[in-house]
């Protein structure tokens, strides 16, 4: 595989195409108004609102149709959307939101600040896969006029101000959702938000049509007429419509790895690998400490050094993924330790220490057998998984891959802890305290709820770390205790941080400002055609 | 009322009690399989959903009735089915009657293009074989519909929408229709004709192949028999003899196959579907499989299983009508 490989069309190719894509200049040519792009999404959304269910594809559509408070610039700070202005109170147990004027829902009634405590207390706290956890502190929203809504917590919260998008926190009207069920409400299929295009029809299995919202708050926005999301289900249909031109935008790696580079060299074409910073779902392998042998760390290092992560990155991802050695992505350079230890690959080490931790070779040269319990995702899965199998086998672990469909594999990991290695996507979101407590935080282990600590990994400092840095107003002192974290996550190794895969976008090169500061969730308002 | 009619009508009566009875057998049994697999709706939506809160899976338990006895599940889910009701899909937020009626149309159609187009290549390509068996037009029918029947169907398609969609650009890669266009009158059925052909000649091919063999093999053994030595001997002309007495009598298999095809209907296009984006039914099935969607899954199976005994009833009535030899009772 690896002489396949050309380093020109990997992953540092793409970044740099990726930077001159960010460093367009914002008016080096007049947006032109008018046009239908007509775009994809994988797969095909089972819902129009991301509000009671998170789905990557929900999270996707939602935020063209219904909005959040704040929106996020290139380096995730909080920009006003439909909130103008917010203050944080000193001690951290107040946020107060300034609304926006003049905010139309799609059915022509005005926005006001008792949808926002209506859909944060009613909606959010309550159905929200993740909304109980990000809003836990949440005791009340006061709406002393129509224009302000203060946030009441219990104790301080900053993560919250990390999950205001449209994508993870929608903002619903009270009118449609008040009194009715609202996980059954038909207005999850056909929304009524205040975002720049409006729900027009949508015929499943084939496409969702979206209209211009001629009343939309930002005047002259959205510049498109129409988008049009069709569904496509396999990735080389997909390759043959963009070709063909009948595709104009797609993300999540919407073709085959091996037609990439055909791609990055159609001036046709667009290709970049940004987009997902609020969301950045990395590939991980979890040990279960439940194991007598993967309770010992040193075993859990000596397997770390068992594997070549640079011959993974080419052959399992064709050089389209990034390296991780903590897992705080290098993409949230805010919470990053950019100076962790890494230790070298050497087979020859990491025999040595399974020898000493007590683990000799046996008759047939195999030191133990493990499971390694992995979803059906995709193809990259099962060669992540055969390469972590083939690299375990040189250091005398005998590694048995079971490969079901995600419920099954939910209810094996995650509900009986019926596993000895697993490999699944953790999204570490723009915030650790959002995306990765859940698996290091002892307290976040419940059997049944999927993509948690299921490992049985219980450390009083980690503990400690977490919930210090879940409630740490100052943010120089919330970034060392994450520092901290890293730390004593990639020492004590429950989890071993695989690789961030690139999430790849394509798009025709006449489709412009189709990524905000929610890249792949932008709500397309800026998007424009060229003629 | 004459005998005939009145035995048609116990055949029939007798067939329909047999239907009900197979079709409870079959709801049960898909049922059981169903539960069987680990793993249900709620981990499937939570697992979707990248993470969930226990309190989050477990109101969802509640809200999809999954907290329940499976007796109760079951007895509930047949009472609905009783009263005709498919219930409700908690995934896609909509009632499965309504899912699966958006859903058909596209694969009738496709399905009735491809089996339709598959049985009429198949009588020429048959006929010719059986006419010149052993000849040079015989070995070339052979060899390509061998091919077709070899090759498997999506990378067929997929080679087929890269020559006709990307290099040549004279048909469109997937989709039914074109969305920006109105949808209305000649123009809309020309434009969905245009879509239909690429997805509906790969289904055909396979069935393409297996016609050809049988209308083939059973022209030859009827050229062979007594009667058709007997109609030329009184002088009917050879296309007299091909149409009337050859071909009637070949038709029997055709009509059997074509009757098992049929059964398969509602998911034997998932391929088909997948590659050419066609709307149809076999992939909301094969979603559902993975999303655990229980009242969805349920009803397109038990939907199949009224269409293989419905198709079924049709091809013995077909007999009849084809061989008065076979005679319903």
């Amino acid at each position: 595989m690896a002489e396949t490989f050309s380093p020109s069309l990997g992953r540092r190719a793409l970044l740099a195409g990726a930077g001159a894509l960010a460093a367009w200049p914002a008016h080096a040519q007049t947006p032109a108004r008018g046009g239908t792009v007509v775009m994809t999404i994988i797969p095909e959304p089972s819902s129009m609102v991301s509000a009671f269910n998170t789905a990557a594809p929900l999270t996707v559509v939602s935020p063209k149709m219904v909005e959040g408070l704040v929106t996020y610039d290139a380096s995730l700070m909080p920009q006003p959307l439909l909130a103008t202005g917010w203050t944080v109170a000193p001690d951290g147990l107040s946020i107060a939101f300034t609304l926006r004027e003049g905010v139309q829902w799609h059915d022509g009634k005005p926005f006001t600040s008792a949808d926002v405590a209506f859909t944060l207390m009613e909606l959010i706290r309550k159905f929200h896969p993740r909304g109980r956890a990000t809003f836990a502190a949440l005791t009340a929203v006061d709406t002393p006029d129509a224009r302000t809504a203060i946030l009441r917590l219990s104790r301080p919260a900053p993560a919250i101000m990390s999950a205001l998008s449209g994508s993870e926190t929608p903002i619903l009207p009270k009118h449609v959702y008040e009194g009715s069920d609202p996980l059954t409400n038909p207005a999850n299929n056909a929304p009524i938000g205040t975002g720049p295009f409006r729900f027009g029809e949508w015929k499943r299995g084939n496409y969702i049509a979206l209209t211009r919202n001629e009343t939309y708050w930002q005047a002259g926005l959205p510049y498109l007429d129409r988008v049009v999301i069709k569904t496509f289900n396999d990735a080389t249909a997909r390759s043959a419509a963009f070709e063909a031109g009948e595709l104009q935008l797609a993300s999540t790696t919407p073709v085959p790895l091996a037609d990439i580079d055909r791609f990055q060299r159609n001036k046709a074409f667009t290709v970049t690998d940004k987009g997902d910073e609020l969301n950045n779902s990395m590939d991980l392998l979890a040990f279960n400490l439940r194991r007598p042998n993967l309770a010992k760390p040193e075993v859990r290092q000596a397997l770390r050094q068992a594997i070549n992560f640079d011959v993974m990155m080419r052959t399992v991802w064709y050089g389209l993924a990034m390296k991780l050695d903590s897992p705080v992505p290098p993409v949230l350079p805010q919470f990053h330790a950019p100076n962790l230890p890494v230790p070298p690959f050497s087979p020859a080490q990491a025999n040595a220490a399974l020898d000493k931790a007590g683990f000799p070779r046996g008759a047939d040269n195999m030191r133990f057998r493990l499971t390694l319990d992995l979803p059906t995702i995709s193809d990259v899965y099962q060669r992540e998984a055969e390469f972590l199998r083939q690299s375990l086998r040189q250091v005398g672990v005998d590694v048995e891959i079971r490969i079901s469909d995600v419920p099954s594999f939910i209810r094996r990991v995650f509900a009986q802890y019926d596993f000895d290695l697993t490999l699944f996507p953790g999204s570490a979101t723009n915030d650790p305290t959002m995306g990765l407590q859940r698996f290091y935080w002892s307290k976040a282990a419940a059997p049944g709820a999927p993509f948690v600590n299921a490992w049985g990994y219980a450390n009083p400092e980690m503990d400690q770390v977490l919930e210090a840095a879940a409630v740490e107003v100052d943010t120089a002192k919330r970034r060392a205790l994450f520092i901290r974290f890293q730390e004593i996550a990639m020492l004590d190794l429950p989890i071993l941080p695989l690789a961030l895969p690139a999430n790849i976008t394509i798009a025709t090169a006449k489709l412009h400002d189709f990524m905000g500061g929610e890249g792949i969730r932008d709500s397309l308002a800026r998007a424009w055609m060229q003629g | 009322m004459t005998p005939r009619a009145r035995r048609i009508a116990r055949f029939l009566a007798r067939r329909l009690a047999q239907g009900v009875a197979l079709l409870l057998c079959i709801a049960v049994l898909d049922f059981a399989l169903l539960h069987a697999v680990p793993g249900d709706a709620a981990d499937a939506i939570a697992g979707e959903a990248g993470t969930a809160d226990p309190g989050y899976v477990a109101t969802l338990r509640h809200q999809l009735g999954l907290d329940q006895p499976l007796p109760v599940q079951l007895g509930l889910y047949l009472g609905r089915l009783a009263q005709g009701n498919f219930g409700y899909s908690f995934r896609y937020g909509q009632s499965v009657a309504s899912l699966i009626l958006e859903r058909l149309p596209a694969t009738l159609l496709l399905m009735a293009a491809s089996i339709g187009f598959a049985v009429a290549a198949s009588l020429v390509l048959g006929t010719l074989s059986a006419r010149f068996a052993n000849r040079w037009p015989d070995r070339l029918i052979t060899l390509v519909t061998l091919f077709f029947y070899a090759t498997p169907l999506f990378w067929f398609g997929l080679m087929a929408i890269v020559l006709f969609g990307v290099h040549l650009g004279w048909l469109p890669t997937g989709g039914m229709y074109d969305v920006a266009r109105p949808r209305t009158g000649l123009a809309f059925a020309l434009d969905v004709a245009r879509h239909l052909v690429l997805p509906a000649f790969t289904q055909a091919c396979f069935f393409l192949a297996i016609y050809t063999r049988l209308v083939r093999t059973s022209m030859l053994q009827a050229y062979g028999s007594d009667y058709v030595r007997f109609a030329r001997a009184k002088g009917v002309g050879e296309l007299r003899i091909a149409l009337r007495h050859v071909l009637r009598n070949a038709l029997t298999p055709l009509v059997t196959m074509v009757g098992l095809n049929l059964g398969t209907l509602l998911g034997g296009a998932v391929l088909t579907e997948t590659v050419f984006s066609w709307p149809g039914i076999g992939r909301l099935m094969y979603d559902a499989v993975f999303q655990r969607d229980v009242n969805l899954l349920l009803s397109i199976l038990v939907l199949g299983s009224v269409i293989v005994i419905v198709a079924n009833l049709l091809v013995d009535m077909l007999y009849a009508a084809l061989t008065p030899a076979v005679e319903l009772r």
